[in-house]
């Protein structure tokens, strides 16, 4: 066959080529979510910062003992469960099925060890008199966007995991392939991703301003 | 591997040694932003927030390009993704930065 000019024109990237962007329909599909979410979280953490400015009062329940040091143990456990998905990722695609479950199933663990932490330290805040919409010194703002953003990373977590658990089954099976565990691992990256941005702006940013 | 027929593509490159290097570079630069978290009394609050928020970019351009593979797939996905994202992060600060220095006009202390 002889490639014409017209056919060369569809098969460039902005030519509404066959597959303009060389990946499957689930990654793509995945992307365009993602960069949905990163608007609704880039929505969340400025409307935090925007009341922290409203409010000189704004409460800074963080230090660095115990507050901080928690979100960081929790910041590198995350960062360790985006590493552990990278390799199931890499194993799957080496058609090396048994080990990349085992990866899967311990990023599954790492984020619900990072939900086990968040979830105590929540309970540590309620203890002191934290609440949605209630806050000890005032500004009960403070309780709702700060439980309005951590909660809402956490759901994403917790979907996370029941999504890892899912794959891991599947995949273990035979049902799902080695693309599908790549755009589960996009999805666990992301999750990763938003809380290198919670983690400075909400917990290291708990100074006077 | 179904979905891409040539050897030698986007998959076959980044290996395991590359991502783990990666990974040590994001924990490095966590501890550099908890550090400054720490010693906070030594730098002005605007200074620390510009100096976190552009680490905290550093971290998201390596996990988007590296574990998000995004650095191996054609340019078109990244032209696609990248430049809108951006444009409507840029739509939200446009309202979010005169409104919130404003606002520390009004402060009474």
């Amino acid at each position: 066959m002889h490639e014409t000019k017209d056919d060369a024109a569809i098969s460039t990237p902005w030519g509404g080529g066959h597959s303009p962007f060389a990946i499957n329909s689930k990654k793509f599909g995945m992307w365009l979510f993602l960069v949905s979410d990163t608007l609704t979280f880039a929505a969340l953490l400025l409307a935090y910062s925007y009341l922290r400015l409203a409010n000189p009062d704004w409460p800074r329940p963080f230090e660095f003992n115990p507050g901080i040091i928690n979100a960081t143990i929790m910041t590198v456990i995350l960062l360790g469960s985006s590493l552990t998905m990278v390799m199931a990722v890499a194993a799957a695609h080496a058609n090396e099925r048994a080990k990349a479950v085992r990866y899967i199933l311990l990023t599954a663990g790492g984020g619900i060890l990072f939900d086990i932490l968040h979830i105590r330290e929540w309970f540590h805040l309620f203890s002191e008199g934290y609440g949605f919409g209630a806050s000890p010194q005032g500004v009960p703002l403070f309780g709702s966007a700060f439980f309005g953003i951590t909660g809402m990373h956490m759901a994403h977590v917790t979907i996370g995991i029941i999504y890892m658990f899912i794959i891991a089954a599947g995949y273990g099976r035979g049902k799902f392939d080695a693309d599908d565990v790549e755009v589960s691992g996009l999805y666990w990256h992301f999750v990763d991703l938003v809380w290198m941005f919670v983690f400075p702006m909400i917990y290291l940013m708990s100074i006077k301003l | 591997m179904s979905a891409h027929g040539d050897p030698g593509e986007p998959h076959a490159a980044g290996s395991i040694r590359l991502f783990t290097i990666v990974w040590v570079w994001l924990v490095a630069i966590t501890a550099i932003e908890v550090f400054l978290g720490y010693e906070t009394q030594h730098f002005s609050p605007t200074f620390m927030l510009s100096l976190l928020i552009v680490l905290s970019i550093v971290k998201a351009i390596l996990i988007v390009s590296y574990f998000m593979h995004l650095k191996y797939e054609k340019l078109s996905l990244t032209l696609l993704l990248i430049p809108s994202t951006v444009f409507c992060l840029c739509m939200i600060l446009i309202f979010f930065f005169p409104d919130s220095l404003r606002l520390l006009q009004f402060r009474t202390h």
